[in-house]
């Protein structure tokens, strides 16, 4: 990049760091209080915990179109990269003995470990993207240990795709049914919907994320 | 000086380098290696604001913001990785081509 | 200044020297594990921000599978030793 290009690009962030700066130091000294409303309204969502309150009930809709989001970009990376089958382990050692054994001792902890954050989620911190980023990272670790490979996988892998948006829209949109917005949840069940959509969702997110991975490392088969 | 203000001077840093790593790198992947900078500078921000006012439970709606950025720019992420290796599939290179000189 | 406060401006130092390394780094291979060990620092801002969850999600998959993911696709782009673009 030209000398005189990298001058002006760092005059211009200049700037704009200065405005940022203003606007930093020009934050009003009391805030609105979301934290009061959220605990406030809490023991009508169904969860105890006020961040899967939020994400899962209050701004339902986010988290809908959220899980939307990452299937599309499954979708995409599995159109753009889908003659490429082969994963590079394929092609290294046969079996990689100490990578093998790791995978069969953390596998079942990993798994344990998932649901257990999903389902604290309602109580404590956890919740669905952080239990699906779990199984994530155990479809990361089985496709490096050569255990997951192939176009056989892939079909597996796409049946549970669209799973955890399929029952999130799903869900709220046959709350409906008695006369509420969508997204309302009927406050008794308010807590079984949310554990419900969050299994669908922890599952799919699993999958997107491997899916992702494999988009991303596998080869071209050699023609 | 209280912890949210130092946690938001350290934000601004980080997205003005993202900014900065994104428009001069021309390795595809280090361009999106700092467009992943500017992205958490931005989430920075917010939860240094949510956590503004001292001795108080921090405002969970920024947190459930933050959490659906951070899956978008992993997923955004991984797009653009994909998107990588077909432009060096396509190109044998890994850095944009040149822009193209108008004809006069 | 609050003694505990300290630990923040060592973190907040930390994260944009760390953040300025990462570009700088001239092998490929070197930015991206500074930028997983970035992503870990992160979380720990997460964490002194009380913002649990954001730690979990931010450990897991900003720093983890992002770093996976990169990795990967330099592997598969051709090689980890490009130089970078010294600034």
């Amino acid at each position: 990049m030209m000398r005189l290009h990298r001058v002006i690009l760092a005059l211009l962030l200049a700037a704009f760091g200065w405005l940022l700066a203003r606007a930093f130091v020009s934050l009003p000294a009391s805030p609105p209080h979301l934290a009061d409303a959220v605990t406030a309204q809490m023991d009508q969502s169904g969860v105890t915990h006020p961040l899967t309150a939020v994400l899962l009930n209050f701004r339902g809709y986010d988290t809908l179109l959220e899980i939307g989001v990452l299937l599309l970009a499954g979708l995409a990376a599995l159109a753009v990269s889908g003659s490429a089958t082969t994963t590079p382990r394929a092609e290294l050692l046969d079996r990689p003995a100490v990578l093998l054994g790791l995978v069969r001792v953390l596998m079942p902890v990993l798994v344990v470990v998932a649901f257990y954050i999903l389902w604290i989620g309602s109580y404590r911190p956890g919740g669905a993207f952080q239990a699906g980023s779990i199984l994530g990272a155990g479809g990361v670790l089985l496709v490096l240990a050569g255990v997951v490979d192939g176009a056989r996988v892939r079909l597996a892998l796409r049946m549970i795709l669209g799973f955890g948006f399929l029952v999130f829209l799903l869900v709220s949109a046959t709350v409906m049914a008695g006369g509420r917005a969508l997204l309302e949840y009927p406050v008794p069940y308010a807590g079984l919907l949310i554990l419900l959509i969050e299994c669908a969702a922890t599952l799919s997110i699993g999958a997107i994320l491997t899916l992702l991975f494999l988009g991303v490392v596998a080869k071209e088969e050699a023609s | 000086m209280n912890q949210a203000e130092i946690y938001l001077a350290a934000a601004l840093g980080i997205m003005l380098i993202g900014l900065y790593g994104l428009f001069t790198q021309p390795h595809l992947l280090r361009k999106l290696i700092a467009l992943n900078l500017f992205g958490s500078g931005i989430f920075l921000v917010y939860v240094a604001v949510a956590r503004r006012i001292a001795g108080e439970t921090p405002d969970p709606v920024p947190h459930a913001m933050v959490l659906t950025g951070i899956v978008i720019s992993v997923s955004a992420t991984a797009l653009g990785l994909v998107l990588a290796r077909r432009v060096k599939t396509l190109t044998g290179g890994t850095e944009l081509p040149p822009p193209v000189e108008p004809e006069p | 200044m609050n003694p505990a406060l300290w630990v923040d401006v060592v973190l907040a130092v930390m994260l944009v020297g760390l953040a300025v390394a990462v570009l700088r780094a001239r092998e490929l291979f070197v930015s991206i594990m500074l930028f997983v060990a970035w992503g870990l620092l992160l979380a720990l801002a997460w964490a002194r921000l009380s913002a649990p969850d954001v730690a979990l999600a931010e450990a897991a998959l900003g720093a983890g599978l992002t770093g996976a993911l990169l990795l990967g696709a330099a592997r598969a782009l051709g090689g980890t030793s490009t130089k970078g673009d010294a600034p």
